[in-house]
């Protein structure tokens, strides 16, 4: 099988312009998505039978708390491939994510603690899902300082991709610790297979959400990932007839 | 010209380790002073009282521990790096992977097995009962291991970085967490009599991890911190 149309995928200028073109095609429907979920969660779902309406905020809750594994995950992928095939572009990705991510794990942090001030009686419980999401974020942060304070950026690249990849075999393991160390939070509810402890009219909005969510990421990583591209390309000649200056 | 088999190399490697180290055992003692510095705040912060002390002996021997073991993880590579002798080992042909497990053993010698050493006393120091000594010593010498294997990932990904040495905390903490967990755990369960078994042989599972996986890493990231 011939293998090099996925080159130019790597090519900086190529990868510049599709980046550009597919940014509304995630953007709009990811706005659609939004707007649809959030009219579905915070207006058609019926109130909890427990919590009232409080429960509502779970519709932002829970897809930023999918987005921040979403993203660690992808970022790993995109480092692991930067790392072993050498291809900055990979790399470029994963630079682009990382603070997406920590933006989106402390979302899920903070729509967690104002979740449970009404339904624990606290600002922030020690919780085990709080607690690996709150490790979660500190893994973010080592990844973003650690770029931020190599300035060769070809090492900067290389040793963040190192760091992912290790963050990601920990993961796991720091989740389950922090699972048997303490639990208060609520079973998970969509991934229990086979009857969902959640009404459909309650999920569906959930599902589109999240859906909306991860093509929200996908539109702003297209667009950071051209922000990248700038910086790194910015002595190549490609970029002075693209831009025509 | 013959050369040197990979044993060999990984046993003068920890050799020379060791030499250079007790050459500075000032150095040495450092991690061992402040262990012990950092778990007598704890009482004056909090209460003399040892029954209350028994209560969190645990968090306290291993938070003290980290710490501690911390700060030895900046000069695990950095005179290698600062002399030119790092790039003598990536050159010398040798397995870098098994090169840097001996480098990690050495540094658990020096660092991590003397915090184990000094443990009992300053666990006593917190009232823990001395049947659960042999616990102690077991769960930070598991935990000093896996601490030092990822430490050493986290050491060779900062080389030669200004401020590397708040960097290798950030990097290394979350990651250590897990080893926190349960081997606070273990002695908090000796401590009220309870067979700590399960935890410990958890610990002793990412120590087996930590040390297979973790040179790897440790070797990956070396090689692009000397270029």
């Amino acid at each position: 099988m011939n293998w090099i149309w996925l080159h130019k995928f790597a090519s900086p200028p190529h990868a510049y312009r599709l980046a550009g073109q597919l940014t509304p095609w995630f953007g709009w429907p990811a706005f659609l998505l939004i707007v649809t979920g959030l009219y579905g969660g915070l207006v058609l779902a019926p109130a909890d039978y427990q919590q009232g309406d409080a429960f509502r905020i779970l519709y932002v809750h829970a897809p930023s708390a999918w987005m921040s594994m979403f993203i660690y995950g992808t970022m790993a992928v995109a480092a692991a491939i930067g790392l072993i095939w050498r291809i900055k572009l990979a790399h470029g990705v994963a630079a682009a994510s990382a603070s997406v991510g920590a933006w989106f794990t402390l979302l899920a942090l903070a729509t967690g603690s104002i979740w449970g001030k009404p339904m624990w009686g606290t600002w922030w419980v020690w919780d085990a899902r709080l607690t690996s999401e709150l490790i979660q974020l500190f893994l973010y942060a080592g990844l973003i300082a650690l770029r931020a304070s190599i300035e060769d950026r070809d090492r900067a690249d290389r040793a963040a991709a190192v760091l992912a990849i290790v963050g990601v075999v920990n993961l796991p393991i720091i989740h389950y610790s922090v699972y048997w160390w303490n639990t208060l939070h609520q079973g998970a509810t969509i991934t229990k297979l086979g009857k969902p402890s959640i009404t459909g009219d309650m999920l569906w909005p959930l599902l589109v959400m999240m859906v909306g969510f991860t093509l929200y990421y996908g539109a702003v990583l297209m667009t950071r990932l051209r922000a990248e591209i700038l910086r790194r390309e910015r002595d190549a000649s490609w970029l002075r007839t693209e831009l025509a200056v | 010209m013959d050369r040197t088999g990979t044993a060999d190399a990984i046993w003068l490697m920890y050799r020379r380790d060791l030499l250079l180290a007790f050459r500075h055992w000032d150095q040495v003692a450092q991690p061992v002073v402040f262990f012990a510095m950092v778990t007598t705040l704890f009482p004056l912060a909090l209460s003399p009282e040892l029954g209350e002390l028994r209560q969190l002996a645990g968090g306290v021997l291993w938070v003290a521990a980290l710490l501690a073991a911390l700060l030895g993880l900046e000069f695990l590579f950095r005179a290698d790096h600062a002399d030119g002798t790092l790039e003598q080992i990536l050159l010398s042909g040798q397995p870098l992977a098994l090169l840097a497990i001996a480098k990690g053993v050495a540094h658990w010698t020096i660092c991590g097995l003397p915090l184990v050493l000094v443990s009992p006393l300053l666990a006593i120091g917190l009232g823990v009962p001395m049947e659960a000594l042999c616990t102690v010593m077991l769960s930070l010498a598991l935990g000093t291991g896996i601490l030092s294997a990822l430490g050493a990932i986290g050491a060779a990904l900062t080389l030669g970085l200004r401020r590397g040495s708040m960097l290798i905390s950030l990097l290394v903490l979350p990651l250590a967490m897990p080893a926190l967990i349960f081997g606070a755990r273990a002695i908090d369960m000796a401590i009220y009599g309870d067979v700590a078994r399960g935890p410990l042989l958890l610990l002793a599972a990412m120590l087996v991890l930590a040390l297979t996986l973790a040179p790897v890493a440790v070797a990956a990231a070396l090689r692009i911190s000397a270029e």
